[in-house]
C-alpha cells in the first residue's frame, strides 16, 4: 500500500511569489478558452450560409413548381425553355446542355495546357524562368471574368470568322465555341498555378530515387512526379470545371443567351448561370413563374456542383498515391 | 557519350579488376560562391567497401553525390577536376548522367520508397530501363538478396510506405539492386534505423560486395570498423576559406590501419572523439 497523499490546504498559493516562472499569463489562459469557441463559430458561418442557400433555393423551388403549375419531372426532363410562350415551358434540359458544353470545352482548353505548363514550371523550367513566371500566371488569375468576355467579341470570334466562314461554316455573332475558348484561357492560370504548387510540394526524395535508378527528367516528371501529385492536380481540375460551370458574364458575352438544344457548338447557347441573370435582368415581375424559375435553376446548378464534387472525391480516393 | 560508358568486355574487366572502380582528382565541389569540397584525391577500390567518414558539414555527401553526378540537380553547384568511373572520365556536360546512374546506384540517408507498391518500387527502375526479362522473378530476386522477401511476400501489392523504416530502407536497397548497378553510393543508409536493422543491413552490405563495389557515409564509427575495408576521413579547413568550412580529404587507409594507426591528427582526433 502507498501512503495516503498529504492533503493540500485550498488556499496554498500555486505559485511560489518568488518563482521567476511565473507559470502562463492570464491572456493566454483566456485565449485557451476563447479561441476554440470563435474558431468554431467561424467554421459555422460557412455552413450555415451554405444551409441557408439551399434552405431559400428549396423553398423558392417549390413556389415556382406552385405557381407554374408543374411537376419536378416536367422541369428536369422538359426540352424546351420558353417562359414566355403560351403556356410557358420550363424544361431546364437547354441549360443543363449548355452548361456542360461550355464547361466541357473550356476543360478540354484548360486541363491540358494548364497541366503541361505546370510540369514545364515545376519541372524543367530554369530558377529564373519561374521566379517571373509564376507572379504572372497568379497576377492573371485576378483579372476579371468580363474582360475575357470582351475579349471573345473583339477578338476570338472575328478571328474564328475569319478561319471559318471561308470554309462554308456559319459563325454566329454570339457561339459556344468562343465561349469555351475564352472560359479555358481564363482558367488556364489558376489550373497551373495550383498544380504547379501541388507538383513542387512533392518531396525532392523522391525525384532524387528516380534519377538515382537512371530515370529521365520525362520519367521522373511523368511517371514519379505527377502519381505523386495526383490528388491535388485533380482538386485543382475540379476547382477550375467549378469555375467554368459557374462562369457568366464571359459566357453571356461570348455565347449570349439562347437556350436550345443544339450539337453545332457555332451557334448561341445559354447555361444555367447566364439564364438566371437574364431573368433577373429582364423584365419577369417579381413573383411570376419566370422569375421563380431562377430558382429552381440555381437548385439544379447547387446540385450538379455536389455531385461533381462527391463524384470526384470518390473517384481520387481510388487512384491518389498518398505520400509521406 | 553512352557508349564510353557501356560496361567493359568481360576480358577487359578481369584485366582491370585492380584497377579502382572509382577516382577522383583535384576534385572541388562549389555550391554557389563557397567552396565545400578541395582537392580530394581518392580511389575507391573495386568490390570492396569504402566508408567516408567525418565531422557533419565537412562534404561526405557531397563528394558521394559527385560519383553519380546527383550534384547536377542543385542548380548552383560546380563540379570541378576529374572524377573517373572504370577509368572513364564522368564530368562535364558530354557525359550520360542517365546511363551512370543507372550503372552507379544509391540509398539515401532517409528512406524514400515510391508511394507505389512494393512491387512496383522495385519494378520501376527495371521497366524505365528497358528490363525484358521475368519481372515477377527480377522483384523476388532483389528482395531476396535485400532480405526482405519474407517478411513481404505476401503484401507485394499493399503500398511500399506501409512498411516500417528499416522495411523500407531494404526496400529502397531492392530497389537500387534491381537496375543491376556495379556501384551502391549509401549515405547513412542506417541512421534513421534500430540496431537490429542496421545489423541486417550491414549484414547485407557485407554480402553484397563480392559483386558490388559499396561507398558508404557513416558516422558511425563503430559502423565503419565492422563493414568497411577501407575508410577515407574527411574534415573541414577551417583557416582555409578564411573561416569558412570547406572539406578536405585528411587520410585513406586500409579500415584497420586508420583505426588503430591513423597518420593525420585530425583522423586520430576525429575517431576517438576530441572532434566533430
Ligand atoms: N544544396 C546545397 N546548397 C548549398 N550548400 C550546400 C548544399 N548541400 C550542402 N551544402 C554545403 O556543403 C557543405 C558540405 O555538405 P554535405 O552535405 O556534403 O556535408 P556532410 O559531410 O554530408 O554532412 P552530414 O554529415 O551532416 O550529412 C556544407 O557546408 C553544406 O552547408
Ligand atoms: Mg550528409
Amino acid at each position: 500500500m502507498p501512503p495516503p497523499l498529504a492533503n493540500t490546504t485550498p488556499d496554498a498559493p500555486l505559485l511560489d511569489p518568488d518563482d521567476p516562472w511565473r507559470g502562463q499569463s492570464r491572456l493566454s489562459a483566456v485565449a485557451e478558452f476563447v479561441a476554440p469557441i470563435l474558431l468554431a463559430l467561424c467554421g459555422l458561418v460557412t455552413v450555415l450560409t451554405t444551409l441557408g442557400i439551399l434552405a431559400v433555393l428549396v423553398v423558392q423551388s417549390v413556389e415556382f413548381f406552385a405557381a407554374a403549375g408543374i411537376g419536378v419531372g416536367d422541369f428536369l426532363f422538359g426540352l424546351e425553355l420558353r417562359p414566355g410562350a403560351r403556356p410557358p415551358r420550363f424544361g431546364v434540359l437547354p441549360l443543363v446542355w449548355g452548361t456542360f458544353l461550355i464547361a466541357f470545352g473550356a476543360s478540354c482548353v484548360a486541363l491540358p495546357i494548364g497541366l503541361l505548363s505546370a510540369i514545364y514550371l515545376s519541372e524543367y523550367a530554369p530558377r529564373g524562368v519561374r521566379a517571373v513566371l509564376k507572379p504572372t500566371l497568379e497576377l492573371l488569375a485576378g483579372v476579371p471574368s468580363i474582360v475575357y468576355g470582351y475579349l471573345a467579341l473583339l477578338l476570338v470570334t472575328p478571328a474564328l470568322k475569319a478561319a471559318l466562314e471561308p470554309l462554308g461554316l456559319r459563325v454566329d455573332h454570339f457561339n459556344a465555341v468562343s465561349a469555351c475558348l475564352v472560359v479555358g484561357m481564363m482558367i488556364v492560370p489558376s489550373v497551373s498555378s495550383l498544380s504547379e504548387d501541388v507538383l513542387s510540394a512533392v518531396p525532392q526524395g523522391l525525384r532524387e530515387a528516380a534519377y538515382g535508378l537512371g530515370a529521365t527528367k520525362f520519367e521522373v516528371s511523368t511517371r514519379i512526379v505527377l502519381p505523386a501529385g495526383l490528388s491535388g492536380v485533380a482538386a485543382a481540375f475540379i476547382l477550375a470545371v467549378g469555375r467554368a460551370v459557374g462562369e457568366t458574364m464571359a459566357v453571356v458575352l461570348a455565347a449570349g443567351t439562347m437556350a436550345r438544344f443544339t450539337l453545332n457548338p457555332l451557334t448561341s447557347v445559354e447555361t444555367m448561370t447566364t439564364y438566371i441573370i437574364q431573368v433577373v435582368g429582364g423584365e419577369a415581375s417579381y413573383g411570376s413563374p419566370k422569375y421563380l424559375s431562377l430558382f429552381a435553376v440555381g437548385l439544379t446548378l447547387f446540385a450538379i456542383t455536389l455531385a461533381l464534387n462527391v463524384l470526384s472525391n470518390l473517384v481520387l480516393r481510388r487512384y491518389r498515391e498518398v505520400y509521406r | 557519350m553512352s557508349a564510353t560508358l557501356a560496361p567493359p568486355p568481360a576480358a577487359a574487366s578481369d584485366a582491370s579488376a585492380d584497377e579502382p572502380a572509382l577516382q577522383t582528382r583535384a576534385l572541388r565541389v562549389w555550391y554557389g560562391a563557397s567552396l565545400a569540397l578541395r582537392d580530394v584525391d581518392l580511389d575507391v577500390p573495386r568490390h570492396r567497401i569504402t566508408a567516408l567518414i567525418g565531422p557533419s558539414g565537412c562534404g561526405k555527401s557531397t563528394l558521394l553525390r559527385c560519383f553519380n553526378r546527383m550534384n547536377d540537380l542543385v542548380p548552383d553547384a560546380r563540379v570541378e577536376g576529374d572524377v573517373r568511373f572504370d577509368g572513364v572520365s564522368i564530368v562535364g556536360p558530354k557525359v550520360d548522367a542517365v546511363t551512370l546512374r543507372r550503372r552507379v546506384g544509391m540509398v539515401f540517408q532517409k528512406p524514400n520508397p515510391f508511394p507505389k507498391s512494393i512491387y512496383n518500387n522495385i519494378a520501376w527502375g527495371a521497366r524505365i530501363n528497358g528490363y525484358r526479362g521475368d519481372m515477377d522473378e527480377l522483384v523476388e530476386r532483389s528482395l531476396r538478396r535485400a532480405a526482405l522477401w519474407d517478411e513481404v511476400r505476401e503484401k507485394l501489392h499493399r503500398s511500399g510506405l506501409d512498411l516500417s523504416g528499416g522495411q523500407q530502407q531494404r526496400l529502397c536497397i531492392a530497389r537500387t539492386l534491381a537496375v543491376e548497378p556495379e556501384v551502391i553510393l549509401m549515405d547513412e543508409p542506417c541512421s534513421a534505423l534500430d540496431p537490429i536493422s542496421t545489423a541486417r543491413v550491414e549484414d547485407l552490405m557485407e554480402d553484397l560486395k563480392d559483386d558490388y563495389t559499396i561507398v558508404i557515409v557513416t558516422h558511425n564509427m563503430q559502423q565503419a570498423r565492422r563493414v568497411s575495408d577501407v575508410t577515407a576521413c574527411l574534415m573541414p579547413d577551417v583557416e582555409a576559406g578564411g573561416g569558412r568550412r570547406t572539406g578536405v580529404l585528411v587520410e585513406v587507409s586500409p579500415t584497420d590501419v586508420l583505426f588503430t594507426n591513423p597518420v593525420d591528427p585530425r583522423t586520430e582526433a576525429y575517431i576517438t572523439g576530441r572532434v566533430g
